[in-house]
């Protein structure tokens, strides 16, 4: 039997033809972030050599733009790549192609040392709220420990400077000598943002930050995120399942599939109008909160195929009700089909 | 109970407690509810609410210790048309209706599969143990669900075991197993909160064909009110251990008569009417605010009472009662009245 083994190692991947980037833009006029092509693919090795025997493609030729200030969402299936896409854009993992440019410097090229400033400019809060923060160290320490490590706010201030994190995200000073046991999850959420804003970055991906969340408190973390990226005019990349949540907070969303980009457009847009045949349906199985609206719904067949031996020519044409002959022979291109809005679809007779 | 003879469950005064080292958790302190044939009832609430000791306490599957079923009844009408209180079946007749009058799904399959059988023998198990059927018809019975819930190839996946199929497919696995045995109940405890949108509506979509097919009745748990309108009849809201709120669902939607229920349908963000315009301020969602009760420091009246905007004095006297408010719809809020006043006054 052949043992099949994961590794995080980036490996001598083959880079597939790249199509050219698109200039998917913001709608405020600076360029903070710019993805260009990126790609992150997990080699899969097996056999006596522990040769590489395939790849899994978590995340294939994605590309867009944030502007400074902008709130943007990123949603798909699970598996479709958005954690990978946001750890990847961080270098928390290396992408194996494409470029971050971040302020104009392509970040992929830079060394550990070069990157440490970045660091500080690019944060993330996690979306299990349980998981992400350790339970040995005091909330002091975890909100602290960046602090640290960029030789930000020493001594005694280092303390107001937490107390006043603390009652940003709507916790009180006191919290900082408790552990993270000691709170619930919206507010261990809570504590994950202070951690992420303690070094004051730019950027921050949101990585399903209210997913695991009660209703009632889902929607006080939306309100707090909300509040936090108008005061401190925040860029943030905001990963999240549910195509509701995104709607209240970000200005444009970005959906995924299978590690590739299907369409890109102004929220309101997006939703009234979608041009793709993935995001329609994405829409059209969310459940309503509503017992009097009973609507027919697109239910799509079977699962999301494997990232190992995706599809050829569109990815999604295995569940696709509006998929012929021509889907299957080359990836579309990500074109825009109306002002700031973008589809992976080469079909322009339906939606 | 007036269609005492529509009734398929009837839980009431249920009280479940958990003996901890903190002290006692009176997870499900007096519920009272019941279940029609063909009906779906939901039972929705925050995580901690009582959800899933209450579903456990129907099935009898409360660790004990630290857990006991302290008091209450539950009275269940089985397949034999007898009528049971399932809080004193001897342990052996309970075993007779789990998995062949009530069955149960649960959130996280692989908690409820067995990942070194085969899924046909996990199937064919609960069909020989309850239909008496032999290997080999229980096999093709196993077969026949697997298809039922739209797995494909079902000759060849009932030879794989859980691990080779994805989330989605355990789920349907799982409702393959749950359905088997034709169940009178079937308690779903969140089973799509785990699921993608897509793999989720696949699945309620699943649920409802089999429901018109065998008429069975669900208890469906879950915390997300979209999946609630679409599937449910009626409505339970529990908060922190007690229902606050019963009602037909389009009432519990359209006119509901608890704060806690109110704050719920106005936190929820709804696709579409609230999307952000560009150049315009963005919309906010209503928040409850506050947190979930901590189960060993409930308030002694209301348990609301700290997170309620209506709150008064009065509040936090005593335990609000259950108030009949008319037409099969209860509120556990000393003000109901009001709101149903208001909603008038709305509407007028
Ligand atoms: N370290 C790894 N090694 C191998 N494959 C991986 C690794 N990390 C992720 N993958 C795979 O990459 C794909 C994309 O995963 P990713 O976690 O980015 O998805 P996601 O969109 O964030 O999903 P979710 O909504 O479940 O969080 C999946 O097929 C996943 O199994
Ligand atoms: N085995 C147990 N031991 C102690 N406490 C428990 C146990 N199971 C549940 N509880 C407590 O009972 C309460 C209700 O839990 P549960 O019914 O699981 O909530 P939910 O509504 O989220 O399903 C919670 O306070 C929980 O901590
Ligand atoms: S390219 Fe073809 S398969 Fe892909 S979304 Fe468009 S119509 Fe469907
Ligand atoms: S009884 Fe009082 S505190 Fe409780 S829900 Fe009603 S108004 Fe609010
Ligand atoms: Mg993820
Ligand atoms: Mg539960």
């Amino acid at each position: 039997m052949t043992r099949t083994v994961i590794t995080t190692d980036p490996g001598d991947v083959s880079v597939a033809a790249q199509t050219p980037a698109v200039a998917a833009a913001p709608q405020t006029a600076e360029t903070l972030l710019e993805v260009n092509n990126l790609q992150k693919y997990f080699p899969i090795r097996g056999g006596l050599f522990s040769r590489v025997v395939g790849n899994v493609k978590a995340v294939n030729d994605v590309s867009f733009k944030l502007g400074r200030g902008e709130v943007v969402g990123l949603v798909g299936e699970s598996g479709s790549g958005k954690t990978t896409a946001g750890r990847a854009i961080l270098r928390l993992i290396e992408p194996t192609g494409g470029q971050v440019i971040f302020n104009g410097t392509d970040i992929t090229r830079l060394s550990k040392a070069q990157m440490r400033d970045y660091r500080r400019e690019m944060q993330i809060i996690f979306q299990d709220p349980f998981a992400s923060l350790n339970p040995r160290m005091t909330v002091a320490d975890i909100i602290g420990e960046a602090m640290q490590i960029h030789n930000l706010h020493p001594g005694k201030e280092r303390l107001e400077r937490i107390a006043e994190l603390l009652s940003k995200v709507g916790l009180r000073p006191e919290h900082m000598r408790r552990y993270p046991h000691e709170f619930s999850g919206g507010q261990r959420q809570r504590i994950g943002i202070a951690r992420a804003l303690a070094v004051n970055p730019s950027f921050i991906v949101a990585d399903e930050p209210v997913s695991a969340l009660d209703v009632s408190i889902q929607a006080q973390v939306v309100n707090l995120l909300q509040d936090l990226q108008e005061e401190l005019g925040l860029t943030v990349l905001f990963i999240a399942h549910d195509l509701a949540v995104v709607e209240y907070i970000c200005d444009r969303i970005i959906v995924m599939y299978l590690g590739r980009v299907m369409e890109i457009a102004p929220s309101r847009e997006l939703n009234t109008n979608p041009k793709h045949p993935y995001t329609e349906a994405l829409l059209s199985a969310a459940p309503v909160p509503d017992p009097t609206v009973k609507r027919q719904r697109i239910i799509l067949e079977g699962d999301i195929p494997s990232p190992i031996n995706p599809p050829s020519g569109c990815v999604f044409r295995t569940r696709c009700r509006y998929a012929i002959d021509d889907c299957a022979k080359v990836v579309p291109e990500l074109r825009e089909v109306g002002p700031g809005h973008f589809k992976a679809c080469i079909r322009d007779d339906i939606l | 109970m007036t269609h005492q003879g529509e009734v398929l469950l009837a839980v009431n005064g249920l009280q479940t407690y958990f003996h901890t080292d903190d002290g006692v958790v009176k997870s499900v302190d007096g519920v009272t509810f019941h279940i029609k044939k063909g009906e779906t009832l939901a039972v929705v609430g925050e995580s901690g609410s009582g959800k899933s000791v209450t579903s456990l306490s129907i099935m009898r599957l409360i660790p004990m210790p630290p857990g006991k079923i302290e008091g209450g009844e539950i009275l269940f009408t089985g397949k034999d048309g007898v009528q049971k209180n399932l809080v004193t079946l001897p342990e052996a007749e309970m075993r007779r209706i789990r998995g062949n009058d009530i069955s149960m799904i649960f959130q996280e399959p692989m908690t409820s599969l067995n990942p070194v059988y085969t899924v046909g023998d996990q199937i064919g198990e609960a069909v020989m143990l309850h239909q008496g059927k032999s290997k080999r018809e229980a096999l093709e019975v196993a077969t026949e669900m697997l298809r039922l819930v739209g797995i494909p190839a079902p000759e060849k996946r009932v030879h794989e075991y859980p691990h080779q199929m994805s989330g989605g497919m355990r789920q349907r696995v799982m409702i393959a197993m749950a359905l088997s045995c034709n169940p009178a109940l079937l308690i779903a405890d969140e089973p799509t909160t785990a699921l993608d949108v897509t793999i989720q509506a696949q699945i309620l979509d699943l649920m409802r064909k089999l429901q018109q097919e065998i008429g069975m009745s669900i208890l469906f748990i879950t915390h997300n009110l979209g999946v609630v309108a679409e599937m449910a009849d009626r409505v339970v809201v529990m908060y922190g251990g007690r229902v606050v709120e019963e009602g037909d669902v389009v009432e519990i939607f359209k006119a509901p008569r608890h704060p806690y229920t109110m704050g719920l349908l106005n936190s929820i963000p709804r696709a579409g009417d609230a999307a952000h315009v560009p150049g315009q301020p963005k919309q906010r969602l209503e928040a409850i605010p506050g947190n979930v009760p901590n189960p060993l420091q409930l308030p002694p009246g209301c348990p609301f009472e700290p997170r309620c905007k209506f709150a008064i004095e009065a509040c936090s006297e005593a335990v609000p009662p259950l108030f009949d408010t008319g037409g099969g719809h209860v509120s556990r809020c000393i003000r109901w009245q009001e709101f149903e006043q208001a909603q008038h006054e709305v509407n007028a």
